[in-house]
């Protein structure tokens, strides 16, 4: 188990949940590191989204509790913690199918450039110029997030008709409009193929480069090798591995929990023979 | 192409009243008006955020009173020996307590219930207008109950070097009614176009990807309810200060109805849609009245009202924007047939 250390962004301490008899969550404890990849994996059911709903306020755990930057998230509402700079993508695509590229990432980026002056009201009603700069400098930023992610070609066009892979690109887009420290991805990559992964991890480095910690959920596992600074595995809402990825690929825990006893027992006796 | 229609009928009704003189025509257009200025209120509920406000006309009644109440003085006494004079005063000044009334108003409504949302705001706003039209009829020291307030002052405008002038023609309340109409729509347009618009959108389509970008949807929802009501507030006021006796009819459930079928047959989230729908339903009793019997009257009504909503499901204005998008599609494909025009295809179901 990790000690919380200085340099930890985010602190889930001791974190149950339950619904009703069902234990989704039994007893999670780690610590992401500022500034790195952390995946979090497990088979189908282990758990993984529970945390995630859980760290980013849409459910509440029934035990322990998760810091963030050391403040407390327990009280705070969904909209509070994206504002704190927790952002999140979501496991089921998640756009404004209706609105373009464009005004997905705009409506994101409702607090960009966001003053609390008393003249901001009347920048909203008024067309001043002031009003007008924050318009193009809201605009301007939106270019900028759509081509960093890609899709400047598709910009015009309405999110619900873009293809599956286009569409987790828009999801990230509409995160980073956040402006967040720490990313939250449920499973970025279901639905893209080879080259579009590749891509996509190429986007998660630059945006981890430019100072955003990431938290990683996902099921492909080369992906999660190639990409992940260290590796979270859980299985039946526990912790049973933790560490980078070359010590979660040989850990007899981690291959039990996804291919059963036997398959773990014959790759401990090939690597032993190794 | 739709959004040619407001400053077309801006131009079309600042011209009208040159061309027309009957009063019976005059009346039903200033009339239409202030509830087309109830249905685009309505429209920033229900057609920006999509929450259905079942008791708008409640913001319009009250706006209604507290504007004739301010003109007209009252004298009410309260528990505790309490006692509550007021002298009457500017028409004008009654105008603006209506808009911050009812703001108020809408913003307690909003908190209390965006708590919960959808069919328990639809029943929270029906018994908010309910209990607001039994008070109108039953305080009758305040009110004078079913018994009316009358002779209600017109609305009275500082003019500069003339000094105050009462609106007292067809001609001038006509005129004040389209000002604030244009009012309401630039400050409907400016909302939606601002980030607030944005947070608003985010919300009605996808609620939780807008919570989890940071969109406060209790404060959003609560600031478009506040809007909403003082705008209807202001049009209870000008029905007040022209018609000049209001009873707790004001209050009756078939306003609401009125509003409701105006938005959702002009095309709810649209901006030019409560003026569509609103001329329409506003003008066509005036339309269907020398042509018909009463009774028959409504059934037509009823009829072209059930036509617009099966042929244009999302309403008219929404309709003529995917008519546009199509010949525009068929013009750029005629143009040059290469690969836009499948994708062009797909898009238009």
């Amino acid at each position: 188990m990790s000690t919380t250390s200085s340099s930890a962004i985010l602190n889930v301490e001791h974190v149950g949940m339950k619904f009703g008899g069902l234990t989704a969550i039994a007893d999670l404890h780690f610590d992401v590191h500022e500034g790195e990849i952390l995946s979090l994996i497990g088979p189908n059911g282990a758990g993984k989204t529970t945390a995630f709903n859980i760290m980013t306020g849409f459910l509440k755990p029934t035990q322990g509790r998760v810091l963030f930057r050391g403040r407390d998230l327990s009280q705070t509402r969904p909209n509070e913690i994206a504002r704190l700079g927790l952002a999140r993508t979501f496991q089921r695509t998640s756009v404004f199918a209706d609105d373009s590229v464009r005004d997905n990432v705009l409506i994101g980026l409702h607090r960009f450039g966001d003053d609390t002056r008393a003249t901001a009201l009347l920048d909203r009603l008024f067309p001043t110029p002031a009003a007008r700069r924050a318009e193009n400098a809201v605009r301007e930023r939106a270019e900028a997030i759509i081509d960093m992610v890609g899709l400047s070609a598709r910009a015009g066009d309405k999110a619900g008709s873009l293809s599956y892979g286009e569409q987790r690109l828009v999801g990230f887009a509409l995160a980073l409009a956040v402006e967040p420290k720490m990313l939250l991805l449920d499973e970025p990559v279901s639905g893209m193929n080879a080259s579009e992964t590749q891509g996509f991890v190429r986007l998660i480095r630059k945006v981890r480069d430019e100072g955003v910690t990431i938290l990683l959920v996902e099921h492909d596992m080369p992906m999660v090798m190639e990409v992940s600074d260290r590796i979270v595995c859980l299985n039946y809402g526990r912790l049973i591995a933790e560490g980078p990825p070359e010590a979660i690929r040989t850990d007899p825990k981690v291959i039990e929990a996804y291919l059963g006893k036997s398959a773990a027992k014959l790759e401990q006796r090939e690597v032993a023979h190794a | 192409m739709t959004r040619f229609i407001a400053p077309l009928f801006l131009v079309v009704f600042a011209l009208l009243p040159l061309g027309l003189t009957d009063p019976y025509l005059l009346n039903a257009l200033i009339i239409t008006g202030i509830l087309t200025i109830c249905a685009m209120s309505l429209n920033l509920l229900l057609g920006f955020t999509g929450q259905l406000s079942l008791g708008h006309v409640a913001f319009f009644g009250i706006g209604a009173y507290v504007s004739a109440l301010t003109a007209l003085g009252f004298d009410v006494s309260l528990p505790f020996g309490l006692r509550v004079t007021h002298e009457g005063g500017s028409p004008l000044l009654g105008f603006v307590l209506a808009i911050v009334l009812t703001g108020l108003c809408g913003y307690l409504i909003g908190r209390l219930s965006f708590r919960v949302r959808g069919a328990y705001f639809v029943i929270v706003t029906i018994s908010f207008a309910e209990v607001v039209r039994l008070v109108a009829l039953n305080w009758v020291e305040l009110t004078q109950g079913p018994l009316a307030l009358t002779a209600i002052p017109n609305m009275v405008l500082p003019v500069p070097s003339i000094g105050d002038v009462a609106l007292r023609s067809k001609m001038q309340n006509y005129y004040l009614v389209l000002a604030v109409g244009v009012a309401s729509y630039l400050l409907i347009a400016r909302l939606v176009a601002s980030r607030f618009g944005r947070a608003m959108r985010g919300l009605k389509e996808n609620e939780s990807l807008a919570l989890s970008l940071g969109i406060n949807a209790t404060r959003t929802l609560t600031v478009a309810a506040t809007v909403s009501a003082a705008m209807a507030g202001a049009a209870g006021s000008l029905y007040a200060h022209y018609i000049r006796i209001i009873d707790p009819d004001v209050f009756l459930f078939s306003y609401t109805v009125t509003m409701v079928i105006m938005v959702v047959s002009g095309g709810k989230g649209t901006l030019a849609g409560p003026l569509v729908g609103g001329i329409i339903f506003g003008l066509l009793p005036v339309a269907l009245r020398p042509v018909m019997a009463p009774e028959a009257q409504w059934i037509v009504y009823g009829a072209i009202l059930i036509a617009i909503l099966f042929l244009m499901p999302r309403g008219i204005v929404p309709a003529l924007e995917g008519l546009g998008e199509r010949i525009a599609a068929r013009r750029k494909a005629g143009d040059k047939p290469t690969d836009a025009m499948p994708a062009k295809m797909g898009a238009n179901p």
